[in-house]
């Protein structure tokens, strides 16, 4: 089983090599990179390319580890309890599993994808240490253990929001989405427009570049914020001699709303415009 | 295997551990990656550095390790002995023999030639101008001058043919580098003291099934929210030589009053002395007392400067040091006094640390802050943190 990216998705060879060698050891492959460099849908395509069924794990700042091992719902025994209901007296009944139970229990061997794992608070990854480790756990109330028959292949994104623990990170592997170079973002743009016109792309890309390279900028765009932008143009239809007017006083790039997502960024863009028409005269 | 990898990498500040190297060659002995130096490279990567900020080094430690291991040239069956790869000497040559060298014909034609040679060839061989082996002017080896030369591994010589790790291309992610509020925050955010404090208005869940279950009634329990419960008290020097890091003061600034709510902050030029203020623009007219601040904030305050440490250093030993008015008692009294009621004190410094021993100013802060002393980044910041939530003893 080796992944080498997939119809719709391009794969770096880093990045190749950190998912086959995560995949074949079965550890944790722990995924950061800019926001919009696909990191959770490398997961998805890892998932496709296996076969495997995909599980996911969206970590909010709500969210505790037991929460993706079970869950006991004592209230609902409770309410049983009272209400006298027969199921109150088989406490499995109230066990309510969670998303890495599913996955060490799941009859085809699956993709687990933890996603976002900075998300939750500071002591989150160490409360998973043991059991992304071994891949058991224990459940106290009906005193079973649960074990993974086969380790299944575990993905986790982060944002860099928290610094993850030392002892987390030694039992991952470890691989940052770097933004891609020109070449990489050509092959992106042709997987997914494969009959958009060559010139077309050309030109804006030349324009993502620029605006990537604006000083100042609060958020840069990036490669999903491109190819929304592409999918806009095309369905818009724009003219390509938009795109190509050189003139300066039209900094902001046509439907720019796909590219910059702040109003700080579209301010600075028009004072820029601004500023380039002011010197034109 | 890869002893000094790993040694290199530990020496470097990237914390490889047995565990990562056992994991290294496990994944070799399972064959994830075919023979090529690359894909090596890539693999040992994953296994070793968990942070992009560490990735530059990681380049430059693996170029150090593995100088020598790339072959540019890899359409040859024979194998060639290790030795001959090690360096000798550079030679350098005069223009005669550039040209001379130059003569010696196209990239395919070398190409060719290389092949016969290397079928011919037995013997380990060093200078010379026909043979393949090292610090020659033949184009077939290492380390040598040829315009169109054919590497066989060592290092590139004049000529560079650069490799990947060779690119450094994480450069700008190494951890020394600036900050942002967001940045500040997470970094912030290891100073934080979770406990339930103030009037319980959330349900606690567990007590009352506890409760109900023992009582056989509905037994509700109630328990105050949880919050961060850090106190802080923020000192900012302003004006003056603080003039350049207005920007990043700002941003540490409005990181930490959104991210702790018992935040005390007060604003003071150069060095403590008796009186500080809170609103610059009637820092002459509405000054607080020193001594009030101390005796209304209790120890467990915790006390952040922020200052570059930079004056003249009377300032400091001298009473009536200072530049602005007449100080009765010396900047070193105040912080004395200050560092003594609040044991975790951390001063942070937005100079880079590389220029704090030109400056005498911030030596001796730094003596008196008992070496607490952290440059304004993303790591002094951490650093910092660290010391303050530390136990005091």
């Amino acid at each position: 089983m080796r992944f080498d990216g997939t119809k719709d998705y391009v794969a770096t060879d880093d990045l190749k090599v950190a998912v086959n060698a995560a995949v074949t050891l079965r550890r944790p492959l722990l995924v950061k990179g800019e926001p919009g460099t696909g990191k959770t849908v490398l997961a998805h395509e890892i998932a496709k390319a296996t076969g495997a069924p995909l599980i996911e794990w969206n970590v909010k700042s709500t969210t505790k580890a037991h929460q993706g091992l079970y869950e006991y719902d004592a209230v609902a025994r409770l309410r049983d309890g009272q209400l006298g209901d027969e199921r109150v007296h088989d406490i499995s009944n109230y066990i309510r599993r969670g998303k890495l139970w599913e996955a060490f229990t799941s009859k085809e061997l699956p993709v687990l994808l933890i996603d976002e794992i900075d998300k939750a608070d500071i002591e989150f990854p160490n409360d998973l240490l043991q059991e992304l480790d071994r891949m058991e756990f224990h459940v106290y109330e009906t005193k079973e253990t649960i074990k993974a028959a086969e380790r299944p292949i575990v993905v986790i994104t982060s944002n860099n929001e928290k610094e993850l623990p030392d002892a987390f990170l030694r039992r991952c592997f470890f691989h940052y989405i770097k933004f891609p170079d020109r070449d990489t973002m050509q092959e992106i743009i042709n997987v997914h427009f494969p009959d958009i016109q060559g010139i077309l792309v050309k030109k804006a890309m030349d324009i993502f570049y620029d605006v990537r390279e604006v000083p100042g900028l609060k958020k840069k765009p990036s490669t999903s914020e491109l190819l929304d932008w592409l999918k806009l143009l095309l369905a818009e239809d724009m003219p390509l001699e938009v795109l190509q007017s050189q003139d300066p006083s039209k900094a902001i790039p046509p439907l720019h709303g796909a590219l910059l997502k702040n109003e700080q960024d579209v301010m600075l863009f028009e004072r820029l415009a601004f500023m380039a028409k002011r010197e034109a005269r | 295997m890869f002893f000094n990898f790993m040694d290199e990498l530990r020496a470097a500040g990237i914390t490889a551990s047995l565990k990562e190297h056992l994991v290294l060659l496990e994944a070799l002995d399972k064959e994830v990656i075919q023979k090529r130096p690359e894909e090596f490279y890539y693999l040992s990567r994953a296994t070793f550095v968990k942070d992009e900020g560490l990735l530059d080094r990681f380049d430059q430690v693996f170029s150090k390790v593995f100088k020598g291991i790339e072959t540019s040239y890899g359409m040859q069956e024979e194998e060639i002995p290790l030795d001959w790869l090690k360096a000798v000497a550079e030679k350098y040559l005069s223009e005669e023999e550039m040209a001379e060298v130059e003569k010696l014909g196209s990239w395919d034609e070398i190409m060719e030639t290389l092949k016969e040679r290397l079928a011919e060839q037995e013997k380990r061989h060093e200078g010379g101008s026909k043979w393949i082996g090292t610090g020659g002017t033949s184009p077939y080896g290492n380390s040598g001058f040829n315009p169109e030369g054919v590497r066989i591994g060592g290092e590139g010589g004049q000529k560079k043919a650069i490799k990947v790790w060779d690119k450094r291309e994480f450069q700008n992610l190494d951890n020394t580098k600036q900050l942002g509020t967001r940045n500040i925050k997470v970094a912030l955010r290891r100073l934080r003291r979770f406990a339930r404090e103030g009037s319980a208005d959330e349900l606690d869940i567990n007590s009352t099934i506890n409760g109900t279950a023992k009582k056989g009634w509905l037994d509700i329990h109630m328990r105050p929210e949880r919050h961060n419960a850090v106190k802080l008290l923020l000192f900012l020097d302003v004006g003056g030589s603080m003039d350049p890091f207005i920007k990043l003061c700002e941003e540490l600034f409005s990181a930490a009053t959104t991210e702790f709510k018992n935040l005390e902050f007060f604003y003071f030029h150069n060095c403590v002395y008796e009186g500080v203020w809170k609103d610059n623009r009637r820092r002459f007219s509405e000054r607080t007392n020193t001594w009030d601040i101390l005796h209304k904030y209790g120890h467990d305050y915790k006390l952040i400067f922020v200052g570059d440490a930079s004056m003249s250093p009377y300032e400091i030993t001298h009473p009536g040091g200072s530049v602005e008015h007449f100080n009765e008692e010396a900047g070193v009294t105040w912080l004395h006094r200050m560092t003594n009621t609040y044991p975790a004190t951390a001063w942070l410094n937005p100079v880079p640390e590389k220029q704090w021993g030109y400056s005498q100013s911030v030596k001796i802060v730094k003596e008196l802050m008992n070496d607490r002393m952290y440059p304004l980044t993303l790591e002094g910041l951490s650093d910092a943190m660290k010391e303050l939530t530390r136990k005091q003893g």
